[in-house]
């Protein structure tokens, strides 16, 4: 009796790579909710234009590359990539600018390296970074914080602003516009106020001003999914937590009059959303557990000084693409001990 | 453009200029490693001394490679791999090697036919690698492990006992870790 | 007693070995005709000796290994050889020596159970066993006389018998220790005293508790001060050997070093109740125990074969095909190698058969996508390597980059292709390009050499020529002095 052959092992795990990438998704609905409720509509916005360009980008790049469309759209990365560059961008962005940062995303970000797996550089980051330093007016005008806003006037403006990049007639962008706790961290110390007057003033002093605590928790929450699920490995999350928690600490041991405590700092701007979504994209992030705890704590070290020194309230984007750019380095001196071998 | 700019860009095109010819200058002046280079190829070069391109031996060839006084398409034994090794450290475009110069052969060593040998000793001085063992009117043998299929002994002999054998592939076990 | 042990990485695996441990071992069938591989799947070869027509009897040599790196093979059945050459069924497995069984089982008059041998010298006990043709039965087959031979001239201190089967679906080693359990220990004893070790440990996974009561009371019963039984946790590949003597000792090997180099030696169990049977019976090496399982085969069970059998008849003796086998492999099912058909001849590397249906193969997805630097490959190596980095070195044919990463620690045990969600082939790259590896060494150390003698050979033409001038200018100048003279 003839038999097929093959070669071994003839039994495998089964994982794939759609079954890494949409559990991803799932874990980004928490983020996401919280997101429409602290910020208004405008992530769905969003998300409904990042979506479709990216699926296009993606294919396009591939028709051009003559390689197979269909496996590639089919696992996932590139949803991933549009959810991740959504959820930072702010919700009243010109749809122009949304599909600008995702085509350079997927573009510039993934295809000119070589698609999945060739990218040195986080896609999502990479469209963050060139609408940030391209368009910094529209890409810094978040809503404003507060449990007793007008959520239907702010639906409106949002859409408003989404269609045309501007206000309606009878709005005025400086009630529409709030800072972030974070920006008020940076003018405030621009201004060289205490941290207890920074406190006092907007947006800490509304209830809403903990919107942004809403959405780190609410992406802690889908990160821990992850881990359980065996999705995300915990070096890389703990390490940015860590990184940033640990110099947040120790500076506002040394100087509390400027600087926020380690709290504040993981709970603000897109902390959690980095640690366990953003940084942990394995494509660009360090390879061996070692290599990935250095990685991790260099994302969260740069994060605290750019957002303590930097011009940018949120050094989280540049953090992970300047580490993206240590990723050879780190590897080649974390490799791990071979059995036999001699430690180097 | 307005009138400042001017003098800068003119200034940073004129430095490009100055610093650019100054280094082309230097270059141009280091002298060639020329004999790094030769080790080089000499290195990638699978060492027959067979001389069917037509250099006495693997060095000059590798030295006249490396003068441009021949292209690195001559080499047989190398075959296609060398070629290309060639290519990609002299930074060329890869090319196949020229079937004028003889064609690729599987590994094979000569091997001397006891019975019709006769001793004269013709071919031991032909073996470039020295791997022929005899002395006159006494039995010859090729050290089987030296010899480099170059058939350089073939022609020497008077009786035509040396024949080229094709090395069977050496059986590498299949097991787990060894 | 027994000890509990750590082992890092691995997979702890679905074991499939249930099915066919529901009954004892049952003696397969002899076969109407014994087909024996010359190359038995070790790769090295062996020289009949025997000639068509001429009648063997029961463990008659019946080839010559021509090196002490393969072992002799001997005659399975008694009858007339009927023919030396390829199989018309299975051409890829080579020539065999096909033997008409009569159905006597004569046994060879030379061969006799063996003195005591505490009686032996050791030296004398090492080339009794290799007259036996005893090789290692885990599947490497290596020669049981070279390996204690080597180890004597090593001094070394431990021997470690591997009773781990960490692979899926075999479970022949399982069934012996449980049934023969006397045997390996005594196996041990006489390996001890050929090795000349002071130590000797057996080591189970914690998944065969029966075979570990049945060792102990073997043990006890023997009250050998030098032997242990050692207890692992049920990991793959705990039985791979290094990391078993890793376990086992707390030492690594070395690279590029083996373990007699540092004082240890690994034997599978079951080669060590081959050594025993010898002692006792003096039975060369002609039969083993083989699984033969899968959903494709009605009652999976052991069975004690004789070497040359079909398989086709062994699975007919376990009941027969059931259901649509899509797959026959022997091995585990992360190691297996597939085969083409089932007339192939069992040998002595085959620890187990599968005939695998749908239910039981899970292939990797069928479209091979891009390493995502995931690092989970690197994760379950028990090597510590890196698969991503190796791979990448594989694709771009980096030599530098392979050698940094160790392509050569391989030991090519599938954890890598198991858990890789983008249904790379890892280990088939890997196992081409160290096959490409060895070869470019081996051609490049031959290139050195040739240069070397090249060298040699132009400085000593050279010297040549130069004394042969000396002498012609010593010539010219006698005759010029003498003309001058003369005159």
């Amino acid at each position: 009796m003839r038999f097929e052959t093959a070669p071994a092992p003839h039994v495998v795990a089964g994982f794939t790579v759609p079954r890494v990438m949409f559990p991803v998704l799932l874990a980004l609905v928490p983020v996401a909710m919280a997101h429409v409720a602290v910020l208004g509509p405008g992530l769905l916005l969003q998300l409904a234009v990042a979506a479709p360009v990216a699926l296009g980008c993606e294919a396009a790049a591939l028709a051009v590359r003559r390689r197979a469309i269909e496996p590639a759209l089919r696992d996932g990365s590139v949803l991933v990539t549009a959810a991740l560059l959504a959820l930072c961008l702010p919700p009243y962005l010109p749809w122009w600018l949304t599909a600008l940062g995702t085509a350079v995303a997927v573009l510039l970000g993934k295809h000119i390296y070589g698609g999945l797996g060739y990218n040195p550089f986080n896609p999502a980051m990479v469209g963050y970074a060139v609408l940030l330093i391209s368009f910094p007016v529209a890409m810094t005008r978040w809503p404003p914080l507060g449990a007793d806003l007008d959520w239907a006037t702010l639906a409106r403006v949002t859409v408003h602003s989404f269609y045309t990049g501007a206000l309606p007639a009878d709005l005025s962008w400086d009630a529409w516009t709030g800072a972030t706790a974070l920006d008020a961290l940076r003018t405030g110390l621009r201004q060289r106020l205490t941290m207890q007057e920074i406190r006092a003033g907007a947006p800490f002093d509304a209830i809403g001003a903990a919107g942004f605590v809403w959405l780190n928790l609410a992406a802690l929450a889908g990160g821990l999914f992850l881990l359980w699920r065996g999705i995300a490995r915990w070096q890389i999350p703990a390490a940015v937590l860590a990184g940033l928690a640990i110099p947040a600490a120790i500076g506002h041991a040394l100087d509390p009059g400027t600087h926020p405590g380690a709290l504040f700092h993981l709970l603000a701007g897109s902390t959690m959303l980095c640690a366990f979504f953003i940084a942990t994209d394995p494509v660009s992030a360090a390879t061996s557990d070692r290599g990935r705890l250095v990685y991790g704590a260099g994302i969260g070290f740069l994060t605290w000084i750019i957002r303590r020194w930097g011009s940018y309230p949120d050094g989280v984007a540049f953090a992970v693409l300047l580490m993206n750019l240590a990723v050879p380095l780190i590897d080649r001196y974390t490799i791990p001990r071979i059995y036999g071998h001699a430690p180097d | 453009m307005s009138t400042e700019l001017l003098p800068l860009v003119g200034g940073a095109i004129a430095l490009a200029l100055v610093l650019g010819g100054l280094l082309g200058w230097a270059a141009s002046r280091m002298p060639d490693d020329v004999d790094g280079l030769v080790e080089q190829i000499n290195a990638l070069l699978p060492q027959t001394q067979c001389g069917q391109c037509l250099f006495p031996g693997c060095r000059p060839y590798a030295a006249a490679i490396a003068s441009g006084q021949a292209d690195f398409d001559r080499c047989p034994p190398g075959g296609v791999a060398t070629a290309e090794a060639i290519a990609r450290l002299l930074d060329r475009p890869a090319k196949a090697p020229d079937p004028g110069y003889g064609v690729t052969k599987p590994r094979q060593v000569a091997w001397i036919d006891e019975a019709r040998c006769t001793g004269c000793a013709r071919c031991l001085p032909a073996c470039p690698v020295d791997a022929i063992v005899g002395a006159p009117r006494l039995m010859h043998t090729v050290i089987a492990p030296q010899c480099t299929g170059c058939e350089l002994c073939v022609a020497p002999c008077p009786v035509d006992c040396i024949e080229m054998r094709v090395v069977g592939d050496a059986r590498i076990s299949r097991q787990t870790g060894s | 007693m027994a000890a509990r042990r750590e082992f890092a990485p691995g997979i702890a695996l679905e074991t499939h070995k249930q099915a066919a441990m529901q009954s004892r071992i049952a003696p397969a069938p002899a076969p109407a005709q014994a087909f024996v591989l010359l190359d038995q799947g070790d790769g090295r070869h062996t020289v009949p000796c025997v000639r068509v027509g001429e009648r063997v009897r029961l463990g008659s040599p019946i080839a010559c290994a021509d090196t002490d790196a393969g072992a002799d093979l001997h005659a399975p059945v008694a009858g007339r050889v009927r023919s030396i050459g390829v199989l018309e069924r299975v051409p890829d497995a080579g020539h065999a020596i096909i033997i008409d069984n009569d159905g006597s089982d004569e046994r060879d008059p030379g061969f006799e159970p063996l003195p005591p041998p505490e009686t032996l010298p050791p030296g004398e006990l090492i080339e009794l066993i290799r007259r036996g043709g005893i090789a290692g039965l885990g599947g490497a087959l290596f020669p049981t006389a070279t390996k204690l031979a080597q180890a004597r001239a090593r001094s070394i201190a431990h021997l470690v018998l591997n009773g781990a089967e960490c692979e899926p679906w075999i479970c022949c080693d399982d069934a012996l220790m449980r049934e023969a359990a006397d045997d390996v220990v005594r196996g041990a004893q006489l390996m001890l005293r050929a090795s000349g070790a002071k130590r000797g440990t057996i080591a189970i996974e914690n998944d065969k508790p029966q075979a570990g009561e049945a060792l102990g009371a073997a043990l006890a019963a023997v009250g050998d001060a030098r032997l242990a039984l050692v207890v692992l946790p049920a990991v793959y590949p705990a039985g791979a050997e290094r990391q078993l003597l890793t376990a086992v000792t707390g030492l690594e090997v070395p690279e590029g070093a083996r373990p007699p180099d540092i004082g240890l030696l690994s034997q599978n169990v079951g080669t060590a109740a081959a050594v025993a049977r010898l002692a006792r019976t003096g039975e060369p090496l002609i039969r083993r125990v083989v699984t033969i399982s899968g959903s494709g085969v009605a009652r999976p069970c052991n069975m004690d074969a004789r070497i040359g059998t079909p398989i086709a008849e062994l699975i007919g003796a376990a009941g027969g095909y059931t259901g649509t086998p899509r797959r026959l492999w022997f091995g585990g099912s992360m190691t297996g190698r597939a085969l083409p058909d089932d007339a192939w001849p069992l040998t002595r590397a085959m620890n187990c058969i599968v005939a695998a249906t749908d239910a039981d193969l899970v292939s990797a997805a069928s479209v091979e996508r891009p390493c995502i630097r995931c690092g989970d490959c690197a994760r379950v190596c028990p090597a510590g390597l890196l698969p991503q980095e190796l791979h990448r070195g594989v694709r771009s044919h980096d030599e530098s980059l392979l050698e940094r990463y160790g392509l050569a620690d391989c030991i090519e045990c599938g954890c890598c292709d198991y858990v890789c969600p983008s249904a790379i082939p890892l280990v088939e790259r890997f196992r081409q390009e160290r096959v490409a590896m060895r070869e470019r060494l081996a051609a490049a150390s031959r290139a050195t050499e040739a240069r070397l003698h090249f060298e040699l050979h132009e400085r000593r033409a050279a010297d040549l020529e130069a004394s042969r001038r000396r002498e012609f200018e010593d010539a010219r100048r006698r005759a010029r002095d003498h003309s001058a003279d003369g005159g």
